[in-house]
């Protein structure tokens, strides 16, 4: 009877319970398979500790650039598909300054600044790295905070800004605008190829069981940006009269839509924070591959909104966790599954999470 | 709309159904609770067919979330639906619909950038055309287009009984308010409905628009149709529903003759705002 | 007559106006004016009778491709509201299915290539279109429930997977039960010989050599050729989604986009609509993957199936505006023509009339040059960046007419869903002429 089908279809879709014990299952199945392989010998220690600590790490810079997409997403009701495009922009603007201080005076500084593009300088010439030319390295790191911030603020006033009472669609078709717009100017300036950027860097070397595990000096300075600006936006949204009004203005998002448009302050301070934290990521991808082309943001975007998503969209704990959990998910996923497909993975659990639990970990209404 | 102060009383108080023969839309025992708030406590009452039956309360009492049960937007906590002796509770809206079923919302809701015709040829339900193949080869698409022409004449009919044909070709969104009450009425009566849930049919239309249209729901109940209005304007419901249907605090309070539910005590004590013995 | 709502059609004399209204004036007009300026840039670039030929048949390739991926998308977006982002990820599966279908079996294949299942072409073509259908079945039926921009995402994750499958090394080459297949992985595969070209090498030789008699390129013929069988399929397309969208089913589809919840309550099942719309695209999706990357170019690889084309294919729609078949094809022509082509036709412009000497520099060597008042090798350099300078473009052109103009050219007509014509119906009923109805006639 259809009443039945209908009713039993119901019954399956609506208990989060059961869904909950299918993945609570299927999290220990693998914990145990895992556990199996380790005391077997067929998982080298130091190859699961280098996946964890490589996803920490990778997940980490996908949870910084999450953050900028889950606010803006939260604030301002629409997904902005530019965010990897800034991330990419701040990249390459932090970059050129890093190549420009570190070789200065040795090479042409427009050279440096395009990052020898026509072959003019190559990396082994400067030899940037953490620990060969740290005051370069800083130097990037705060430029592409600026870029970022400036990046996403100067294009919410030309595009977004007069849009802000149309739909979501309208202003998510505009970022792609946006998007392919940024990206294409990059590929303008910069071309298709990819730029090799650093020299080695020390690197501790952990040795276990099975093998050793790099711990680089990037890794380390990523964790170091990582954890301080978590502190930071920590004390901002608590301590400052600022972050009250943006946790004000997310937390009564309703109210905020009732008495129309949120305060341009909060939403300057938004694009802002959320711009230099990309720019921040996207540096620091960078130094982690230790190569930049112009997607660099676009292919890491589907992932930072699988972490935005979630963590749940405008929580910014949220974004951190759920980029984590995804860094983890496509690094930890390559003892069952060839690297290769390692991103499928990540993307194929963002589905789950969309259909089951759309408005994620920490998140409350996501409709 | 639903929000009722805890229950003290266990049970529901189900009012009995006098007047004979089997009711056609019939809820018993409806409960639903919206995080802590209890909307629905005990909800029961019956419908008789070929009647205007009109359901009535205070604001808060629950009126909208029955209407949501029974149609099937909601899912009750516990409680029955029955409809033409079918147990339908839980049935989602488009399954309700098509066994004739039917509800009007409070804010109409036409198609806004479909024409009214659009509107009126959308409801019939299992039109040919709707298997996407038969509209599409040349053999079976003359069978469609047959269907086509019957549809169209029965909603321009429909259309010319509300007086609204003059407008077919409009977009919906550019109808007045009223004309939109017309047509969401029209539309409904498409689906061909043996019970109609009108939610507030009268809001906000003027005397007169509001007479018509009783005329004309008088005239459809005589052709064999059954309504259970929701309305706030008491007379209406007083001097043209042959049974009213009292609810209070996510119950129901009273049901009987216009005559009898206005002696009700309870029901005075009910809309002065107590609580009630 | 009412008066045209488009900018083109206000700005046309009224005599003009009144054949504009007709659909496939729109169309034509449209693209005879898109003809005749490429037709003077040939003139002025001093192209010959071939290369004149040869470029509105390369621009008409290009038009008639992006038509039918527009269309899909204009009835999964215009009509159904389904916010498909991952359009070249359905491209991929038709075209690759086909291919591993169709390569020879191990042991009858050139050395060195891949070997597949051996199917002769028209089946495999039904193959990949059959899998291109069953993977948007796949998507789309757990994503219904979801509002349009997760939709988008998930269509766009999907895309992403179905591009890191065909990449991947591990099914570079596979055996399976004693079958041989692959994709290639990231080198890519050789697809198959293109049937129309395979008919003027052979059966079809005298034609061709009729043409060149005329002293025209025979390559010409096969070319034009497969271009009017890929018109055939636009036009197939154009009227399978006309039919569907003036129908029962697009009316729903419609009251889907409009109001999915009171679409609901009207007693129908909008899950079934709008993924039986979405699988019709699908599958068309799958055949244009097939004949557009399969049999004109020959090889594919996964990163031709790159978001850029997707992003090209939703301008083309969001200018001549979605929800109107019409204005979707407009649109494209419009696209093509002026914003995807038109970047290198004014850089032929500028080639042959504004000498530039010198190598292409790197862009910092242009700006010095610049600095240093040479204007010539900064010149050079945006010229030799065409094809990342008409994505800009087209970025521009998007935000532009988001801001300005969101419904398109077109985007205010209605197409009246309906197997018959309602408009006639209703005239008829009142006995009288034209009423003003406010919407255009078909």
């Amino acid at each position: 009877m259809s009443t039945l089908r209908d009713k039993t279809a119901g019954w399956v879709r609506d208990r989060t319970g059961v869904q909950s014990a299918l993945f609570g299952a299927v999290l220990t199945l693998l914990f145990f398979d895992m556990l199996r392989r380790l005391l077997g010998g067929s998982l080298a220690p130091s190859l699961l500790t280098g996946y964890l600590w490589n996803g920490l790490v990778f997940g980490l810079v996908i949870g910084l650039a999450g953050v900028g997409l889950s606010l803006t997403y939260d604030l301002l009701g629409f997904a902005n598909f530019a965010h990897g495009d800034y991330i990419s922009t701040a990249a390459f603007v932090g970059w050129g300054s890093t190549y420009l201080v570190a070789g200065l005076g040795e090479f042409a500084p427009l050279n440096l600044f395009f990052l020898g593009v026509g072959d003019t300088v190559f990396p082994r010439d400067v030899g940037v790295s953490v620990t060969t030319t740290p005051g370069a390295v800083l130097v990037g790191l705060v430029v592409a905070a600026v870029g970022g911030a400036a990046v996403a603020l100067l294009f919410d006033r030309v595009v977004y800004r007069s849009m802000r009472k149309t739909g979501a669609i309208t202003l998510l078709i505009a970022s792609i605008g946006v998007a392919f717009t940024l990206r294409f100017l990059l590929v303008f300036l910069f071309t298709q190829r990819s730029f090799g950027l650093t020299v080695g860097a020390w690197a501790y070397e952990l040795p276990l069981e099975g093998g050793t595990v790099n711990v680089t000096a990037s890794e380390l300075l990523l964790v170091l940006v990582a954890v301080v600006s978590m502190v930071g936006i920590h004390v901002l949204l608590t301590r400052t009269k600022l972050g009250k009004a943006m946790r004000a203005m997310s937390a009564n998002r309703d109210l905020a839509r009732v008495t129309g448009i949120p305060s341009e302050r909060v939403v300057t301070a938004t694009w802002v924070i959320g711009g230099a934290l990309a720019g921040l990521a996207g540096f620091m991808i960078a130094l982690f591959q230790g190569t930049i082309n112009f997607q660099l943001g676009w292919t890491l975007l589907l992932l930072v909104f699988a972490g935005v998503i979630m963590g749940g969209i405008g929580s910014v704990y949220g974004a951190i966790t759920g980029g984590v959990l995804i860094g983890l998910v496509t690094r930890v996923s390559q003892v069952w599954i060839p690297a290769s497909f390692a991103e499928a993975v990540g993307f194929a659990v963002m589905i789950a999470v969309l259909l089951t639990r759309p408005s994620g970990i920490f998140g409350g209404d996501a409709l | 709309m639903s929000r009722s102060p805890e229950s003290e009383a266990a049970g529901t108080d189900a009012p009995g159904l006098d007047g004979g023969g089997d009711p056609v839309l019939r809820v018993d025992g409806l409960e639903k609770t919206f995080e802590g708030v209890t909307a629905l406590d005990g909800v029961s009452f019956g419908v008789e067919s070929e009647t205007l039956t009109g359901l009535i309360g205070p604001n808060g009492a629950g009126k909208s979330t029955t209407f949501n049960v029974v149609s099937g937007a909601i899912e009750p906590d516990a409680g029955r639906v029955t409809f033409d002796g079918e147990d339908i509770t839980g049935l989602k809206p488009n399954r309700t619909s098509s066994r004739g079923l039917v509800r009007t919302f409070q804010i109409a809701r036409e198609l806004e950038e479909m024409t009214v015709l659009e509107n009126m040829m959308l409801p019939p339900t299992n039109q040919r055309g709707e298997a996407a193949w038969r509209s599409i080869l040349p053999g079976t698409r003359g069978g469609v287009q047959d269907e086509e022409e019957e549809v169209f004449e029965r909603a321009w009919e429909m259309l010319e009984f509300f007086d609204i044909d003059h407008l077919a070709l409009e977009e919906a969104g550019a109808l007045s308010g009223g004309q939109r009450k017309l047509l969401e009425l029209a539309r409904a009566l498409m689906l061909d409905p043996e019970v109609l849930l009108l939610d507030e049919p009268f809001a906000g239309v003027n005397p007169s628009l509001e007479r018509d249209l009783l005329d004309r729901l008088e005239d459809l109940r005589d052709r064999g149709r059954t309504f259970l209005l929701v309305e706030h304007d008491m007379d209406l419901i007083m001097e043209h529903c042959e049974r009213v249907i009292v609810m209070h605090q996510g119950r129901t309070l009273v049901t009987g003759t216009p005559e009898e539910v206005r002696s009700e005590e309870r029901v005075i004590e009910a809309y002065l705002g107590g609580e009630v013995s | 007559m009412s008066a045209p709502s488009d900018p083109i059609g206000r700005r046309l004399p009224d005599s003009a106006a009144a054949y504009w209204e007709r659909d496939l004036v729109k169309i034509l007009g449209t693209l005879g004016f898109v003809y005749v300026l490429y037709l003077f840039v040939g003139l002025l670039l001093g192209y010959d009778l071939f290369g004149q030929l040869n470029s509105l048949r390369r621009l008409t390739f290009l038009i008639v491709v992006y038509g039918i991926a527009a269309l899909v998308v204009n009835l999964h977006w215009g009509y159904s509201g389904l916010f498909n982002i991952g359009v070249v990820g359905f491209m991929a599966v038709g075209v690759y299915t086909a291919t591993i279908l169709s390569r020879p079996v191990a042991g009858q294949n050139p050395t060195g290539s891949l070997p597949g299942f051996g199917i002769p072409l028209p089946i495999a073509v039904v193959g990949g279109v059959l899998a291109a259908a069953a993977t948007g079945y796949a998507a789309a039926l757990p994503s219904l429930r979801l509002r349009d921009d997760y939709f988008a995402i998930v269509t766009l994750a999907f895309a992403e997977i179905v591009r890191i499958t065909f990449k991947s090394a591990e099914l570079q080459e596979v055996t399976v039960l004693g079958w041989t297949f692959g994709t290639g992985g990231g080198r890519g595969i050789r697809t198959f010989s293109n049937p129309v070209r395979d008919f003027f090498d052979t059966t079809g030789q005298p034609l061709v050599a009729a043409v060149e008699r005329l002293g025209v390129d025979g390559q010409l013929v096969s070319g034009w050729a497969f271009v009017f069988v890929l018109l055939g399929i636009l036009i197939g397309t154009y009227w399978l989604i006309a039919r569907l969208s003036a129908s029962p089913f697009g009316r729903v589809l419609k009251g889907i986009r409009d109001d999915e919840e009171a679409t609901q309550s009207l007693a129908k099942h909008t899950a079934s609509f709008k993924i039986r719309a979405f699988v019709i695209g699908c599958a068309v999706l799958g055949l244009l993957g097939i004949v557009w990357q399969g049999a004109s170019s020959g090889y594919i690889t996964p990163d031709r199936f790159i978001p850029e084309l997707t992003f090209f294919i939703w301008i083309a729609l969001i200018i001549g505006g979605a929800g109107s078949n019409t204005g979707t094809i407009v649109g494209t022509i419009l696209f093509v023509g002026m914003v995807l082509e038109g970047p290198a036709q004014v850089r032929r412009i500028v080639d042959e009339f504004v000498g530039l000497s010198g190598s292409v520099p790197t862009f910092p060597d242009g700006l010095a040059a610049l600095a240093g008042g040479n204007v010539d090798p900064i010149l050079l350099y945006v010229f030799d960046q065409t094809s990342a300078l008409r994505v800009v473009l087209t970025g521009v052109v998007l935000i532009w007419l988001l801001k300005r103009r969101p419904e398109g050219l077109f985007g205010d007509r209605r197409e009246v869903a309906s197997s018959i014509d309602l408009e006639a119906r209703v005239e008829e009923r009142r006995g009288r002429g034209s009423e003003a109805a406010g919407s255009d006639s078909e």
